[in-house]
């Protein structure tokens, strides 16, 4: 049992981590982090690197959604800008990937703002329409701009670091991870600052917001830039990951996922963006171990995967709306202080 | 300016509001002295909320003019007023209810604060000094003064009425106010309760050099407390003085008696 938090200072009280064990469990992940390519197998790294890409992008959706309170379906949309960006700069410009990728979240940031205008008259349902609209309307540039090849898409050399091609899980996963790494970091700072307790203030309660001084235009479009940042470094990223990008890469139905995602990892906090959008990569992979064991006996469980599949996330996600409306970072919460508390019990 | 208009912090000239037919305010008019607390009280529906939300710019007055500190507030928006030292608390708990006390009370200086976006994501530099300022400055003076040390890390949702109140106007006590309005600040609280708020609100007004315009119903309160008093009734000021003075106000004494019980607990021996 834990029988006090005795701090001395208020920055020990302000830490991000603030228990000894959580600062282990931090150095015991990453130590894990860095040890992991070279045990796994390449199908595990490309799983990893995938689950980081999504847990970048949904760290983004959660700054947006889940802390500002503003329902966005467009993600993987916003994606696609990334995507393009870094692909069309790869190929014609040839410019270092790391200036890429920025360049990507910077522009993606510009048409978030752009979709994020109409948030200040139209919330909820309305606004989700709105950024549906706007996924649209990029699929369609997407789709007929000769500056994005068309229907065919792009296709997009490696990143290359000191003349070597990043084009293997291997080496993706040294890009891939630190970057999201940062980008989970920094989303973990903004809540620790005025910036981000204007976010929440605006989700709470939007009219006394105004009253303290937050101008609420200013930071919902803030907020969107941030979000679409996070989206278009993420799309980036998916971009060297895969190196193929058309307009059908980032369908609608990755938007629902990412927003699956943060509702079954817990809206509003940052371990919910990690945890959700692990899992719900993972679910798949899951299904298909599950499939595998049951082949034996029921021949047919491959080619029943996908419809499965969708009726598993589906399920999901009204499950965890009913029983775990805080998602997965709450049931977190509650071991932690299980054994906080114990041997006394709640 | 002279010095009648330098004494005077918050000046409300022939305010009118309507919302549609309906008059909310007729050519309103008072002022508030610096230091002063000043009492705004009438019937149900006698249009005190709507004056306070339009002090507070979310209303525009039809007509008229607010001046604050001898300036003028006309397009002026609310949080550009909370920049100037306007705070104000709301009749129903405006608080954050996802946040905790702590987190409630700093969105409280907001508007004083200057971390921008890229400070914020590193964390480095101004936005942690900034923010452990801040820390240091609401725990001494602001948690301790109202006496909420133990419920800083508490969610807003898990609190009973009375704190939340309390917590309401720690937030705008952050906010570095120099004028403080508070809706109906003892409102469903008991006796006990409220003797606490009303020796808050003293407290403030002394230690803190804060002036003071409050909503009240509790008429007990009122007379105790204020210096000055404002009387509204369907949208009108129908009297304005020291307490004694309003309370002995034929007009007054028959706002209220129509009104009902109100009537009776003013001019009865409890008010006294």
């Amino acid at each position: 049992m834990r029988i006090g938090t005795l701090k001395t200072s208020y920055a020990a009280d302000e830490a991000l981590f603030d228990t000894r064990l959580q600062k282990l469990l931090i150095l015991l992940a990453c130590a894990a982090a860095v040890l992991f390519p070279f045990v796994a197998s390449p199908y595990w790294l490309f799983l990893a690197c995938l689950c980081a890409i999504n847990v970048a992008s949904a760290t983004g959706l959660n700054i947006l959604t889940g802390y500002t309170g503003l329902v966005s379906l467009g993600q993987a949309a916003f994606m696609s800008v990334g995507a393009y960006t870094v692909a069309v700069l790869e190929i014609h410009a040839g410019t270092p990937f790391l200036l890429n990728l920025l360049v990507g979240g910077l522009l993606t940031a510009l048409v978030g703002i752009g979709v994020g205008i109409p948030s200040l008259r139209v919330k909820g349902l309305y606004l989700a329409i709105a950024t549906i609209a706007a996924s649209v309307v990029l699929h369609f540039v997407f789709a007929h701009w000769p500056l994005t090849g068309g229907m065919q898409g792009l296709s997009m050399p490696p990143a290359r670091l000191f003349g070597m091609a990043l084009d293997q899980p291997f080496q993706l996963y040294w890009l891939i991870l630190p970057v999201t790494g940062l980008m989970v970091l920094g989303a973990a700072n903004l809540f620790r600052t005025r910036v981000g307790r204007a976010f929440i203030a605006i989700r709470d309660r939007d009219i006394s917001a105004e009253v303290l001084g937050i101008p609420l235009l200013r930071y919902k479009l803030m907020s969107f830039a941030v979000s679409s940042f996070y989206a278009g470094l993420a799309g980036g990223l998916w971009a060297y990951f895969f190196r193929v990008v058309t307009p059908e890469s980032f369908p609608l139905v990755n938007s629902i996922f990412y927003l699956a995602a943060i509702i079954v990892g817990g809206m509003g906090t940052i371990l919910g963006g990690i945890l959700g959008a692990v899992f719900m990569t993972m679910v798949p992979e899951l299904l298909k171990f599950v499939a595998g064991l049951v082949t034996p006996f029921y021949p047919d469980a491959l080619a029943l995967l996908a419809p499965v599949r969708t009726i598993v996330f589906g399920s999901l996600i009204v499950g965890f709306l009913i029983f775990e409306p805080h998602g997965l970072a709450e049931i977190w919460r509650r071991i932690r202080r299980f054994f906080h508390l114990w041997p006394f019990r709640t | 300016m002279t010095e009648a208009a330098r004494d005077v912090i918050l000046d409300v000239e022939g305010v009118s509001l309507a919302f549609g037919g309906v008059r909310a305010l007729t050519d309103v008019s008072f002022s508030v002295r610096r230091g002063s607390i000043t009492a705004v009280i009438g019937p149900n529906g006698a249009g005190k909320t709507s004056l306070f939300n339009t002090i507070s710019g979310f209303y525009r007055p039809r007509s008229g003019n607010i001046a604050f500190d001898g300036r003028s507030l006309a397009g002026t928006a609310p949080p550009e007023r909370a920049r100037l030292g306007l705070a104000r608390t709301f009749q129903n708990i405006a608080l954050f209810r996802g946040m905790t006390v702590l987190d409630n009370i700093k969105l409280g200086r907001h508007a004083h604060m200057r971390t921008g976006l890229l400070d914020a994501l590193v964390y480095r530099g101004r936005a942690r000094r900034e923010e452990l300022e801040l820390r240091a400055e609401i725990e001494e003076r602001i948690i301790d003064f109202l006496e909420i040390q133990h419920i800083r890390n508490a969610p807003v949702a898990t609190l009973p009425y009375g704190l939340r109140k309390r917590v309401e106007l720690a937030r705008a006590l952050a906010m570095r106010p120099r004028l403080l309005m508070l809706d109906e600040p003892v409102a469903g609280m008991n006796r006990e309760e409220t003797e606490d708020m009303a020796r808050f609100i003293l407290d403030v007004k002394e230690e803190w050099d804060v002036t003071i315009l409050m909503v009240e119903h509790d008429m007990g309160m009122v007379m105790d407390i204020s210096d000055h008093v404002v009387v509204l009734n369907f949208g009108q000021v129908i009297a304005e003085g020291g307490p004694a003075a309003v309370q002995a106000d034929p007009a007054v004494v028959a706002a209220y008696l129509g009104a009902g019980d109100l009537g009776r607990r003013l001019s009865g021996p409890e008010a006294a």
